[in-house]
């Protein structure tokens, strides 16, 4: 590109003035970058896995509990592949800011319904051979510096044993992987029947947090999610079943909706970026109507003309898109800043690419204006000018 | 250098040419029914007074405007009907601008605002170099090749400008007051260059000017009064 050396200098013209815009753009994606993997986060985990997943759940509310004997029935329902439970922990490690999920599962059902946590072979045997064993996401181990063998002690907020404390100790016996990227490997999990035997009689034995179904034919999930919440009409603990994704997503709505935070958050940054690279581009295009005019006269065709200036300002929107994602990804790739609140904090490479493209618009948007003053330019009027 | 047509061996006809400028509602009237023939290889001086238009007819012949009335022919091409995209390219091919304040693009050194009108040609890069290089020669000023114009004297821009004007062989140069910027002695400089550049290499130049002494340097004077063309300077 023989021209892309005269491109380059316009942008140098004036020195202060890009880099000031050029940093604006740059602080902009980089908000753009950690949104989107907040928006990741909290939405962003389900969107895979789990087509093939229900969540059943108390009608009323999520801490209500649920009879532990709904298994059974839920698996006669026709559509129902496998069906299995959880039930919130609320404990805590050390320090309430040490967030993380604990839940008591049955460990075969459990690791057969979410083949997305890898457990190697011994480990998994381990883990039905201990009673009080616990296996532990890739993430929190690493965090903790936990070893297989260790005993973690994690103080419930919910559940007492037969002695009255809430304090529990579980042996670390093995470690899960994600098999995804965005599969979260923060959680613990521990026996449910070990669980259910000590906790203190009177609270909640059997009883159960919430059930995970898998359907056989994930097109017709919805259908599945009906007969289940019929089965358990006018009983004493009506179900609502939803899709795993719209479960995760209305946890997520706690906060509120987080897409559209999100998307008014970069829509007012972004209308500020366009104005303020767009005033940039148009006055360093009415500095130099007299040079536009020379590069007219010398010959330059009105097109070649538009295509300079959009050049100019695609460069510069670029330039700040790359190296403010670049950042982005660079500052999110350190993971979690919460630590432990947003397992599944990162900037998706989608996103990155959306974002390169968000640039390359910002470009052709801001110097759309200049660019056809530009090439309106009568070279006769341009040059008395100077 | 393109051969002059069968015109009467005129390289530049200017036929009846009327240009009207609007300004609000008035009508400026600049040139009214204006004839002019330059033969290939003349040196032509343009005077007149201020505001007669002299600039409004360099640029007509230079395709940068289009008459009101009349025709413009050069090199046997009609120019004043040429579309806008084929006018950028004819001017690109045919004809060197030289402007009173030089017109060098400021973030440029000398050597990229010589290179610029080749960017518009097919040549390759080592060709393009070596066009600017023997350009800049031409001008005396190849140690500054590096330099940025505001490093350069207004005499040593001026020859930068011109060194551009010549760089792609135009069939005709065109400069508008050239020394009227400069005093004295970097004026002659320039004036001596145009000279050269007409005497030795055979260039057509029609040059706008103010200046007696500069016009001396031309092959012919013709003077702009009242929108037309004399050969005598009105009293
Ligand atoms: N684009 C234009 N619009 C209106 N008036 C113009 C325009 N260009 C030139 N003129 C007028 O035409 C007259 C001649 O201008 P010009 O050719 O620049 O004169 P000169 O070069 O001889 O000084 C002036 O009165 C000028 O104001
Ligand atoms: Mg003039």
């Amino acid at each position: 590109m023989k021209f892309a050396y005269l491109i380059w200098s316009n942008l140098r013209r004036k020195k202060t003035r890009t880099v000031l815009t050029l940093l604006s753009i740059v602080v902009a994606f980089i908000l753009f970058g950690f949104l989107s993997a907040i928006k990741q986060a909290l939405t962003g985990g389900v969107v895979l896995e789990g087509a093939n997943r229900l969540i059943v759940r108390h009608k009323v509310s999520i801490i209500q509990l649920l009879p532990q004997s709904y298994q059974q029935r839920m698996q006669r329902i026709a559509g129902v592949a496998a069906a299995t439970h959880q039930t919130w922990f609320g404990g805590i490690y050390q320090d309430p800011k040490n967030f993380f999920m604990q839940t008591p599962v049955v460990p075969e059902e459990f690791l057969d319904m979410h083949p997305e946590f890898v457990v190697p072979a011994d480990q998994r045997k381990a883990w039905l051979e201990t009673r009080t064993g616990a296996i532990v996401g890739r993430k929190t181990a690493e965090r903790f510096n936990w070893k297989i063998g260790d005993k973690v002690p994690i103080k419930s907020t919910i559940w007492s044993q037969k002695d009255g404390s809430f304090l529990w100790t579980f042996d670390v016996v093995g470690f899960y992987d994600g098999r995804d990227k965005n599969t979260d490997t923060t959680a613990l999990f521990f026996r449910y029947d070990y669980f259910d035997e000590a906790r203190r009689p009177g609270w909640g034995k059997g009883q159960v947090g919430w059930y995970t179904i898998r359907v056989t034919d994930p097109s017709r999930a919805a259908e599945v999610a009906k007969l289940v919440d019929a089965e358990f009409e006018n009983s004493s603990a009506e179900t609502k079943t939803e899709p795993e994704g719209a479960f995760v997503q209305s946890w997520a709505n706690q906060i509120g909706d987080i897409a559209l935070i999100t998307a008014s958050i970069l829509g007012a940054v972004f209308f500020t970026i366009l104005l303020v690279t767009g005033n940039t581009i148009s006055q360093s295009v009415r500095e130099r109507t007299g040079e536009l005019g020379v590069l007219k006269a010398i010959g330059f065709t009105n097109a070649q003309v538009l295509g300079l200036v959009l050049a100019e300002s695609c460069l510069l929107a670029l330039l700040g898109g790359i190296v403010g994602l670049g950042l982005a990804w660079f500052l999110t790739s350190r993971g979690d800043p919460t630590g432990g609140l947003l397992p599944l904090f990162f900037f998706p490479v989608h996103d990155v690419l959306i974002g390169v493209g968000l640039s390359l618009v910002l470009g052709l948007v801001t110097g759309l204006f200049p660019a056809l003053q530009a090439m309106r330019l009568r070279v006769a009027e341009a040059l008395r000018r100077i | 250098m393109s051969e002059p047509s069968g015109n009467g061996g005129a390289l530049v006809i200017v036929d009846g040419v009327e240009k009207v400028f609007h300004r609000g509602s008035e009508d400026i009237e600049v040139l009214k029914d204006l004839h002019l023939k330059v033969p290939a290889g003349e040196f032509l001086a343009l005077m007149g007074p201020s505001g007669s238009g002299k600039s409004t007819l360099l640029n007509l012949i230079g395709g940068l405007d289009r008459p009101t009335r009349g025709t413009v022919s050069i090199a046997g091409e009609r120019v004043d009907e040429l579309s806008d995209r084929r006018l950028a390219a004819w001017r690109a091919r045919h004809i060197g601008f030289v402007f009173q304040l030089y017109n060098l693009l400021p973030v440029l050194t000398a050597e990229r605002n010589v290179e610029l009108p080749l960017l518009l040609t097919h040549l390759s890069k080592a060709e393009r170099r070596q066009h600017v290089a023997a350009a800049l020669e031409m001008v005396g000023l190849s140690q500054r090749a590096h330099h940025y114009p505001r490093q350069l004297s207004g005499g040593e821009q001026q020859r930068v400008g011109i060194a551009r004007g010549i760089v792609t062989d135009p069939t005709l140069l065109l400069c508008d007051e050239p020394t009227g910027d400069l005093d004295r002695k970097a004026g002659d400089e320039v004036l001596n260059l145009l000279q050269a550049l007409n005497r030795e290499h055979g260039k057509t130049i029609i040059m706008v000017t103010h200046d007696p002494h500069a016009s001396a340097r031309a092959s012919r004077t013709v003077y702009l009064n009242k929108g037309q063309l004399t050969n005598e300077q009105m009293a």
